[in-house]
């Protein structure tokens, strides 16, 4: 993957560390996963007061506490927060030690997919159990 | 994938041990060696120094070597007084400068290998030419639209005070060869060093090209493969904080857009 390597580039040293240009993105990146890193905090503290709260609960009390549209949603917020942080920071570890094309673009959809798919289970659970009659 | 283990033909294996010279203070210097001459893999070869009879720097010994005992040993040197960076290796696990290194600060034998992680070009010397364009690429000098005063450019005494822990920078790449993420995506991170060079022009009062140098440096792998592992700062001889400049740039890229 060094492109210094290759003794059958013939490139100028400044041609190949220029590349193509900088992408002028990355700073959202950078944002987003500080902001949701702020939200973590106090989120996941709801999520495992409920947790803790519940610890040994019958499903028709987790249902009851659930059915509290404030609880429910802080949950889902929780979760929004965490899976998306989840995605993001991974997308990082995926980025500084994939290198080969196919894996890395694989890799990062898949990384994707996961945190959504953690989300839309976990948000879809919530809300069953929210209006559950 | 990153490479976690020497290429087969970058291994190191034990190398010659040179004769012992007569002397009470005797201390071991374990060096590498390779040669792309020779097709060898790369070795350690063991020297020893009287050191009642050296300089007290890790410079010293090694030129005393290279003058006394074994002359194709091979290694940068210029100013040996920490000006010109020309020295820098990995010396007792820490990248630093050679001139600047006290023998007496290693306990045990003094090992002594090239800057981490840059092709070898022999023995000690490391080939710096990436790291070199990548400095190029941030453009290092003073960039104006304004026309050229018929004095000079002014700057106040705060403003001149901003430059401080940057100018005093010599390039000579300890921190960027300290830094994993330079290690794994060396090809497209600039690094701490030419990303400390490039923070000493966006704070520079007198540019004015401020906009487009944040515009150059935007991007996922030049700026953001920095994670605050802060191998530079420590390995910095000039006691500079690289990682601090890394983390102003980042400030400037969310301030521009918040």
């Amino acid at each position: 993957m060094n492109e210094m390597s290759n003794a059958s580039n013939m490139k100028t040293p400044l041609k190949r560390v220029r590349g193509f240009g900088a992408s002028k993105t990355g700073t959202e990146h950078f944002w987003q996963q500080r902001a949701t890193a702020v939200a973590n905090l106090p989120l996941m503290a709801v999520l495992v007061w409920f947790l803790i709260a519940h610890f040994g609960a019958t499903r028709a009390e987790v249902i009851a506490s659930l059915q509290n549209p404030i609880i429910a949603l802080l949950l889902i917020m929780a979760l929004a927060s965490a899976c998306w942080h989840m995605r993001l920071g991974l997308q990082v570890v995926i980025e500084d030690y994939l290198h080969s094309h196919l894996a890395k673009f694989a890799a990062l959809a898949l990384n994707i997919a996961i945190a959504t798919s953690f989300f839309a289970i976990a948000a879809y659970s919530i809300l069953k159990m929210s209006f559950a009659p | 994938m990153a490479e976690f283990a020497l290429p087969q033909n970058s291994k190191i294996g034990i190398g010659k041990t040179w004769p012992m010279p007569p002397g009470a203070n005797i201390r071991s210097f374990k060096i590498y060696r390779w040669n792309q001459d020779d097709g060898q893999n790369p070795r350690m070869d063991t020297y020893h120094i009287d050191m009642d009879d050296c300089g007290p720097m890790v410079l010293d010994a090694l030129i005393k070597i290279k003058n006394e005992q074994d002359p194709t040993l091979t290694f940068r040197r210029s100013c040996r007084e920490g000006i010109c960076g020309s020295c820098a290796m990995n010396i007792d696990g820490t990248n630093t400068l050679a001139c600047l290194k006290a023998c007496e600060d290693v306990k045990g034998d003094v090992k002594i290998y090239p800057l981490p992680h840059m092709p070898v070009v022999k023995d000690l010397v490391p080939d710096l030419t990436r790291f070199y364009a990548q400095h190029r690429s941030v453009e290092p000098w003073l960039k104006t639209t304004t026309p050229t005063p018929q004095t000079e450019w002014k700057q106040s005494k705060e403003e001149r005070e901003l430059l401080d822990g940057l100018y005093e920078c010599i390039l000579c790449a300890c921190c960027s060869t300290s830094c994993p993420s330079y290690w794994w995506n060396g090809d497209r991170y600039l690094g701490p060093a030419v990303l400390l060079q490039a923070y000493r022009w966006l704070i520079d009062s007198r540019d004015e090209a401020t906009g487009e140098r944040l515009d150059n440096l935007e991007d996922p792998f030049r700026l953001y493969r920095c994670h605050t592992i802060m191998n530079c700062a420590k390995a910095c001889p000039k006691g500079l904080s690289p990682a601090k400049a890394i983390a102003e740039i980042k400030k400037m890229m969310v301030e521009r857009r918040v």
